[in-house]
């Protein structure tokens, strides 16, 4: 449904995306991951028909950004990061000039529909400049949703939320995964562990790792992790467990007795650690593995560019 | 071309929840209001009047002239400023389509305007005999229609290269003003006079308009300077996909 080819923007000298190439399938929700200013929403624009790329290409829907913009941009329903939205319209007319714009059929209706899927029923004929940022979020979502669009691009789109809204907006991008294809950004990990079918980490305009989230996991997690609570002093359970084999590596963990242990990967340490615990006279209390989560991996995958990183370029 | 109807109709529309549109027409309506009444009663003082509804439209030139400035300087800048100007462009919706339709809410606006207006000269009718020349009258509005068009144009041209408001009110008056007194530089005899009079504003439309003469040249050059500027605004959006 999206097919990226080698896309590349330049803001001046500055590249804001080098090379990014990428598809996502009918039907799937596709996580772009990256920290502030990693090129998500340029690689956004570039599909949603606003800006061309510098150079390579990209087809949405069949339809090449460039030279079938307007093809394109009917097909597509866009959420912009900031949700711009004009303050002096009530959330009705606005639903109403954006779909009339995008010649929806039975506009009335369908504006009406809108509404009720979005939740904002009661603040229908309420101006767009009175309404929380909740409210007008979810006029923005309603606004991509009206002419029923086969490629959805949200841009952040729980960013300046308060949790419960944040909820209920996964919950109604899930939903909406389910018939469309979804391309949405965020810079909050479990949001993509969460929401997402497959997730691109970018940085500094590059894609650095593409996966499901589960197998981002298992991938970069470059083995099993274990943790192991024993009845004893911290120093003495890692004094006992360092020298087993297959443990490549021990730390002390966060309290007294836990020990987190990290070994070879396809290699099962249980056994021996339990026995070694257990014949050294201890009690074993606990022991089980951990997964490493997204937030480790993304930080491992994006930490020497986020020291030097200071611009926000590509995001503003 | 339909999009750009649409996009008149919101623009027209929000002119009326707007509170500078407001501020404008007042002031539009007032300094108006006020020299009619001043000419008025020194008419009565001296027990003549001259019957001639040129009395409103001079001053109403000049303050087209401020007024323009106010009426477009956020029609594109605070879509730019706002952001909205992104869900425009990423909507299936022609940069022509968008520029166009500015221009058309803005003249919407420019009109009712002009036609309040209207009101002096037929006062001024009531209270004369045999009343003023309606055939003057009528040939100086359309001038006066076809000049705001341009002035309308220009403003939405030069609205569309900031993301202030403010910036664009200072400089679309700026060019008014040089458009305005440009033709001054043209009554010598230098090389480029003829070409420095032909830009005058003001000269295509003192010339014939106003005298209840309507020329197909001056109403060319009106009409060729909207569509030049409407075009330059056209590009500037383009451009500023590119950016």
């Amino acid at each position: 449904m999206i097919q990226a080819e080698g896309l590349t923007k330049f803001y001046g000298r500055h590249p804001a995306v080098q090379g990014l190439t990428f598809d996502a399938e009918a039907g799937e929700i596709l996580g772009f991951l990256g920290p502030n200013g990693a090129g998500k929403t340029t690689t956004m624009r570039i599909l949603a028909g606003y800006m061309p790329p510098t150079s390579g290409s990209a087809r949405v829907a069949g339809f090449d950004v460039v030279d079938q913009s307007l093809d394109v941009r009917r097909r597509v329903g866009y959420l912009p990061e900031t949700v711009p939205l004009y303050p002096e319209m009530s959330v009705s007319e606005y639903l109403t000039f954006m779909g009339s714009l995008r010649r929806v059929p039975n506009l009335d209706e369908r504006v009406h529909e809108v509404i009720e899927e979005v939740r904002l029923e009661e603040r229908a004929d309420s101006f767009i400049g009175n309404l929380s940022k909740g409210l007008r979020q979810r006029v923005g979502v309603g606004q991509a949703l009206l002419h029923k669009p086969e490629v959805l691009i949200l841009d952040e789109p729980t960013i300046g939320l308060d949790p419960a809204q944040i909820i209920e907006v996964r919950k109604m991008i899930q939903e909406l995964g389910r018939e469309r294809t979804v391309l949405l950004s965020t810079h909050i990990l479990s949001e993509a562990q969460q929401v997402c079918d497959r997730v691109l980490i970018i940085n500094r305009g590059q894609i650095v790792a593409e996966d499901t989230p589960a197998n981002l996991q298992a991938q970069l997690a470059g083995g099993e992790r274990l943790r192991v609570h024993a009845a004893m002093e911290t120093h003495e359970l890692l004094d006992l467990l360092k020298k087993v084999p297959g443990v490549t590596r021990a730390e002390p963990g966060e309290s007294e007795g836990v020990v987190e242990l990290a070994s070879a990967p396809g290699r099962d340490i249980r056994p021996l650690v339990a026995r070694r615990v257990v014949e050294g006279g201890f009690d074993l209390l606990e022991m089980r593995p951990v997964g490493i989560s997204l937030e480790e991996i993304f930080l491992e995958l994006t930490r020497e560019e986020t020291s030097s990183e200071g611009e926000g370029v590509a995001d503003a | 071309m339909r999009n750009a109807w649409i996009i008149a109709g919101r623009e027209f529309h929000s002119y009326f929840v707007s509170p500078v549109a407001y501020a404008v027409a007042l002031m539009f309506l007032l300094i108006l209001g006020g020299l009619f009444a001043a000419q008025l009663y020194v008419g009565v003082q001296f027990g003549q009047m001259t019957p001639d509804g040129r009395i409103v439209i001079d001053p109403l030139v000049t303050i087209l002239l401020f007024a323009t400035p106010a009426i477009t300087m956020r029609l594109m800048a605070d879509e730019q400023r706002m952001g909205t100007i992104e869900l425009l462009l990423t909507s299936p919706v022609r940069d022509w389509e968008v520029v166009l339709g500015k221009w058309l809410g803005a003249m919407g606006f420019m009109l009712i305007l002009l036609l309040a207006t209207w009101v002096y000269p037929l006062i001024l009718h009531r209270l004369t005999s045999p009343g003023i020349d309606q055939g003057i009258l009528v040939s100086a509005y359309i001038g006066l229609v076809l000049m705001a068009g341009a002035m309308v144009a220009i403003g939405v041209f030069i609205s569309s290269l900031f993301n202030s408001p403010v910036a664009a009110f200072f400089v679309t008056l700026l060019v008014l003003l040089f458009l305005w007194i440009v033709g001054i530089f043209g009554r010598g005899t230098g090389s480029g006079s003829e070409l420095l009079s032909y830009l005058s504003f003001v000269d295509h439309y003192y010339g014939n308009f106003y005298q209840g003469l309507l020329d197909l040249g001056d109403a060319v050059y009106y009409a060729s300077l909207t569509a030049l500027a409407l075009l330059l605004g056209s590009q500037v959006v383009e451009a500023r996909r590119w950016r």
